[in-house]
């Protein structure tokens, strides 16, 4: 009397109905400011992600850069033939190239330094709320502690330390990953919070308890019954971590302690071109600023939304 | 099949150290089960009636080996479930205890499908190795509780409570146990709704040959599926019977009390009450005694001194001093 | 004839969703009469709760009361402005909820809190209030009330605190008082105490009750009508003893065979097929057709409003126009 079972095919497509039709997918649907802002990162990302293959020029190629197009306007061609739509800095650089490069290493410290402070923050939140005890308590003073600093010191220290530790010749190399390490530690602790309340609450749930009749250890309910459960506020702290991250790290690079000259960053080509803004090169620095401000808006902006989105209160 | 013997669970709810020095407090112990032993033959069912405070959760917890009893023995087919017992021996014992929960709507996991949830058990036991072979028991037992076998594929909130106490119940035959502890499993449902879950565990009951431990506060549930009734009052048993014993002759003053408390459809408008003195003491202050002796018309200077012990009178066993002095 | 104390015709219900809209009470009317004890009975989501708010005028957005009309002692109170509304809430109008640690407020003393109540609805010295709450927390079985009267709710038990609400919405002496599961988060012992409490009360002081409850027991016990709800319709309403022992409307007969009693000779419980239709998947005709033994065509498309059978309303087709007597 059962209904024949569907096929694998039918019922992605099933899910994908669903998924569409689901109060999030509509939310996003009637917000104007979500898709938009949603539709700038996307257009970002892909920028971003292809400078390779669309920038006029390699901005990291120091080879390619002619001395003598320096300084040139918007929209004059220089002695190379390509024509330079956001001009070009003291060294002849392509500006639009050297956004375009410079976006790319923002989101990727930027991604990168998000998916390890979530990481860390959510298994020692998990941890923390589970355990109880001596454990929690020890994890949450380091985090309160921590939380009582501002992430750039945090970063600043971080970054302090690890340069003590590598030999000068390595630190090029190693500088984008160790800021990667050293803004993901400024942030794990916001995760920690949330995952620890979140897991707190779901511990003492039935469906925990049946699990452990069940005999199943710790870790296996931990990662397997409770993590599921506690990762919704998650993506919205990380969304938003993203956008800070990407401010951090161009702080960071403005200050000088970020990436390598040679691999500017959206940051390193702010604070390169402050030195122009008064004496009439006001190019070098303005785009790259427009650049900062659009991303991290439309990151700001589709995390509000997905916060407000998610909030069961609210609906 | 199930022998419990001299059960006690007592937490220590004494403040932190410093704010004991500072007010000049003792250490606190709450006592939620105090010296409780009783035994349920295999296929029947027995039932923990009492209200809150009366440690019936409690006692389940510790039959389940959520909670380490304080002192006491508590042994499962001959198994023993306390003391020194090596771990693993137990862990291969688990699969034959099983227990379903008051709230169907925190005991299934919310972020996974019904498959997974029904699923876990026959992983953890070792019934079936992978993905599919499980599927064919799977829809057995969506079967066997009444649903579909395509509510394998949804998420529990797509369920009623009653179909998600189902799927609970599902879950807990999926490793072919032995024994179930039920606790207040149809508290959180709808009288048409509870009927249709009583009468479905009593058909499993029969079917698969299981022994429950049922745990209650409403006695006109628990007339339905015991065969044998102990009546808790602030973590002691003060009364067990077979349930025409104890409904048609409750010997014990709470008891008594207790069933004149039920409402009762038959007795419309008009109904001649005992009044009913005071509300159940605070359990880490119990009362000296006889815990019931505050409320208790019948009491003597006895009973303010000394505890009762559990004792077999005639056709049940009772624990009241007034009893086995022939005064009651 | 006395004019009922609380009258509500053709109450409808709608909540708007981006689903379209559900209806949650459709065309729902009964009287409660002076000094009467009137049960709502239900299973979760037959709209009981609703009904109790919707008279309260506590519905808010995105449901609404669409159409009907409720009467206070003749007086419209539905779709009032706030302000008045207000005013006939707490003072003509008392509500029990469920809960009783979130009725009270957990920072103020109760013969405060009791006070304030007073003096927001009666013209009342500080000193007098203080007098009668005193007197009220006495009447409903607090002891050494005049000690009490300055401890916090947290100081209490769950049963002194659900006579502390009941003190608590009686010392405006109202003509109407719903109860919305005054009893269900209590112990058996206590709920038996409380109940009879309300009912004694009731009495005293000429206060009519909508008890709105789940547990049938209650309702035998103390009320003296009753109305069965199911799918946010009302398929029966008779005197209590009418609808216990006789039910008319095959709903409520199979809900009186599904709950067990204290009787022996216990079978399998008589159980109700299937469950009852979601809001958003009402069938057509009589919403409990699907389930229904008894069901005829006309069933499954016409759905049959309440007709007088005796002293009993039943809305059912085997019961109109003479079909099937007497069941």
């Amino acid at each position: 009397m059962s209904e024949p079972v569907p096929s694998s095919r039918q019922r992605f497509r099933a899910r994908l109905a669903k998924v569409w039709d689901s109060d999030l997918a509509y939310s996003f649907r009637s917000s104007p400011i979500a898709i938009i802002a949603a539709c700038m990162t996307a257009v970002l990302l892909v920028l971003a992600l292809m400078a390779p293959w669309i920038a006029p020029q390699d901005a990291f190629d120091v080879g390619a850069v002619r001395l003598e197009d320096g300084f040139l306007r918007p929209l004059e061609r220089g002695s190379s033939g390509i024509l330079h739509l956001a001009g070009t800095d003291s060294q002849g650089r392509d500006v639009l190239s050297a956004i375009l490069y410079g976006a790319r290493i923002s989101l990727l410290v930027g991604f990168a330094s998000v998916a390890f402070s979530m990481a860390m923050g959510v298994a020692l939140g998990l941890v923390a709320g589970f355990l109880g005890g001596r454990v929690d308590a020890v994890i949450m003073r380091i985090a309160d502690v921590q939380l009582s600093f501002p992430a750039i010191l945090i970063a600043l220290l971080v970054f302090g330390i690890a340069r003590g530790f590598i030999h000068p010749s390595q630190h090029e190399q190693v500088a984008v990953y160790v800021l990667i390490i050293s803004i993901g530690l400024s942030h794990w602790a916001s995760y920690a919070r949330t995952v620890r309340s979140s897991t707190l609450v779901e511990r003492n749930k039935e469906y925990v308890q049946a699990a452990r009749v069940m005999g199943r250890d710790t870790t296996a309910i931990m990662f397997e019954h409770v993590m599921p459960n506690v990762v919704g506020p998650v993506l919205v702290i990380a969304t938003i971590n993203l956008a800070l991250a990407v401010i951090e790290e161009a702080t960071l690079s403005f200050l000088g302690v970020g990436v390598p000259p040679t691999q500017p960053s959206l940051g390193t080509l702010i604070r390169v071109g402050q030195q122009f803004l008064f004496s009439g090169e006001w190019w070098i620095l303005l785009f790259p600023a427009i650049a900062l401000i659009i991303l991290s808006l439309s990151i700001n902006l589709l995390g509000d939304w997905l916060r407000d989105a998610l909030n069961p209160r609210l609906k | 099949m199930v022998m419990v013997e001299g059960l006690w669970c007592q937490f220590d709810v004494s403040r932190p150290w410093l704010n004991r020095i500072f007010n000049r407090q003792g250490r606190a112990t709450l006592t939620a089960v105090a010296e409780v032993s009783f035994a349920i033959p295999q296929r029947k069912t027995f039932a923990l009636v009492g209200e809150s405070g009366s440690g019936k959760s409690t006692i389940a917890k510790m039959v389940v080996g959520l909670i380490p009893p304080t002192r006491g023995n508590i042994s499962i087919d001959g198994v023993a479930m306390t003391g020194k017992a090596d771990a693993a021996r137990r862990q291969q014992h688990r699969r034959r205890i099983q227990m379903i929960f008051q709230d169907p709507y925190a005991s299934l996991n919310p972020r996974w499908r019904v498959r997974r949830i029904l699923a876990e058990p026959l992983r953890v036991f070792g019934l079936e190795k992978d993905r599919s072979d499980s599927e064919p028991r799977i829809q057995e037992l969506l079967r066997l509780v009444g649903l579909d076998a395509a509510d394998a594929a949804k998420f529990p909130h797509e369920f009623s409570g009653g179909q998600r106490q189902r799927i609970a119940i599902a879950r807990a035959i999926a490793a072919e146990p032995a024994f179930i502890v039920c606790d207040e499993p149809t508290s959180a449902l709808d009288v048409s709704v509870q009927a249709q879950i009583l009468n479905l565990m009593r058909d499993l009951q029969e079917r698969l040959g299981l022994t429950y431990l049922f745990i209650s506060h409403n006695l006109a549930v628990v007339r339905h599926m015991a065969s044998d009734i102990g009546v808790l009052y602030l973590g002691r048993l003060v009364e067990v019977a077979p349930p025409n014993e104890l409904f048609d002759r409750p010997r014990h003053p709470y008891t008594q009390m207790l069933l004149d408390a039920v409402p009762d459809l038959e007795a419309i408008g008009s109904r001649v009450r005992r009044p009913i003195e005071g509300e159940a003491a605070n359990p880490i202050n119990p009362p000296s005694g006889c815990p019931f002796h505050p409320r208790c018309p019948y009491r003597n200077d006895r009973c303010k001194l000394e505890i009762p012990q559990l004792m077999q009178i005639a056709d049940r066993k009772v624990a009241c001093h007034g009893i086995s002095e022939g005064r009651l | 004839m006395i004019e009922p104390v609380l009258s509500v015709r053709n109450l409808r219900v709608e909540f708007f969703g981006r689903r379209g809209k559900l209806v949650a009470i459709d065309d729902v009317s009964f009287d409660v009469a002076h000094g009467e004890i009137l049960g709502v009975v239900g299973e979760s989501g037959a709209g009981k709760s609703v009904t109790g708010a919707a008279i309260v005028g506590l519905i808010e957005h995105p449901g609404r009361m669409t159409r009907g009309e409720i009467r206070l002692k003749g007086d419209r109170i539905d779709h009032l402005p706030a302000a008045a509304m207000r005013k006939i809430r707490g003072r003509r109008i008392g509500m029990v909820f469920q809960d009783p640690l979130s009725s009270l407020n957990p920072l103020f003393r109760i013969g405060d809190q009791i006070v304030e109540t007073m003096r927001a609805h009666l013209e009342v010295s500080k000193a007098d209030a203080r007098q009668r709450a005193v007197k009220l927390l006495d009447e409903v079985g607090i002891p050494a009330a005049a000690s009490r009267v300055d401890s916090y709710p947290h100081q209490l038990s769950g049963g002194m605190r659900q006579r502390v609400v009941l003190a608590l919405v009686l010392c405006t002496s109202p003509e109407l008082i719903i109860a919305d599961e005054p009893t269900t988060a209590l112990d058996v012992s206590v709920q038996a105490q409380i109940i009879a409490l309300i009912k004694a009360l009731a009495k005293n002081y000429g206060t009519s009750v909508m008890l709105i409850t789940h547990d049938l027991g209650v309702i035998a016990e103390i009320a003296d009508r009753v109305a069965v709800m199911y799918a946010g319709r009302l398929v029966e309403i008779g005197s209590v003893r009418d609808v216990l022992k006789s039910a008319k409307h095959p709903y409520s007969q199979g809900l009186m065979s599904a709950i067990p009693t204290l009787r022996p000779g216990a079978g399998p419980l008589r159980q109700i097929p299937g469950a009852m239709p979601r809001l958003h998947a009402m069938p057509n005709g009589c919403a409990f057709h699907t389930r229904c033994q008894f069901v005829l065509e006309r069933c499954r498309v016409e759905r049959p409003m309440p007709v007088r059978l005796g002293d009993i309303e039943v809305a059912c087709w085997l019961h109109d126009k003479g079909l099937g007597a007497g069941r």
